[in-house]
């Protein structure tokens, strides 16, 4: 699957369109990664925790696009974009879309 | 008595560890990333949507990204506070975004280090309530784009 955030494939040439495809996930952070990341807080830096959980929840959020466009038949994705949307206060929705496409 | 004392004290010793720590951590990742920068500098990434070479052959396209959490210490979420009074540019934060922004870069070109190019690049910043209170201060940065390796044909 080639996934890209231009209007085409470069160097390929899209033969069919198949519509928009997207994946979304919830996260919440717990409580543990809470405490470390308040501590962390205090001196300033990256927070790790809160890194690695927002990079989980991206990874989600692109599988579940990816396999609705293999259900659709499609072998690549164009313009993938990503969009963050707080729902409630500690957790926050991941939003992953696109357009799935056939190449030659 | 003990306890007005300890009122002052425990945001003064906060105040002087955010300060001193803080401010060695953020001149250490300064450093870091301009190290870093320079390694790969040679490879362009742009917010072009198309291939400026139109005759290249293209190997591989795939969209990369890189996220970094990153948050201020304590002293400075303290100094901006006060120059939030005043109105004007926040300077205390400006180096917040810049650090994040970078380093989200820099993770975005790890995932592809051959790449010859980096097309379409986004910034999306976010920010992160961490728990209770006015707790401003911690931001996310992802960077993403698409990233093009060219045929080995060329010398």
């Amino acid at each position: 699957m080639i996934t890209t955030n231009v209007e085409t494939v470069p160097g390929r040439t899209i033969v069919e369109h198949y519509g928009i495809v997207q994946g979304s996930t919830i996260r919440a952070k717990h409580i543990g990664r809470d405490l470390a990341a308040g501590l962390k807080n205090l001196v300033g830096g990256e927070l790790r925790g809160y890194t690695e959980l927002l990079q989980e929840a991206r990874d989600e959020a692109y599988n579940r696009m990816v396999e609705q466009a293999e259900e659709l038949g499609g072998n690549a994705i164009v313009n993938v974009r990503f969009a963050t949307s707080s729902v409630a206060s500690g957790a926050s929705e991941i939003l992953c879309y696109g357009t799935a496409v056939r190449i030659q | 008595m003990i306890s007005a004392y300890l009122s002052i004290l425990i945001p003064l010793g906060l105040l002087i560890l955010g300060w001193t720590v803080g401010a060695f951590q953020e001149r250490k990742h300064y450093k870091r990333l301009d190290q870093r920068e320079a390694e790969n500098y040679h490879v362009p990434a742009t917010t072009e949507r198309q291939l400026w070479d139109q005759n290249k052959q293209i190997a591989e396209t795939r969209m990369v990204r890189g996220q970094v959490v990153i948050s201020v210490d304590y002293f400075k979420r303290f100094l901006a506070a006060l120059l939030m009074l005043f109105g004007g540019e926040v300077h205390s934060y400006s180096s917040l975004l810049d650090r994040g922004r970078r380093e989200a870069l820099l993770r975005m070109r790890d995932q592809f280090p051959n790449a010859d190019a980096f097309l379409n690049l986004r910034f999306e910043t976010s920010t992160i309530s961490s728990g209770s209170g006015k707790s401003i201060g911690t931001v996310e940065v992802l960077a993403y784009g698409t990233g093009i390796r060219y045929e080995q044909a060329r010398a």
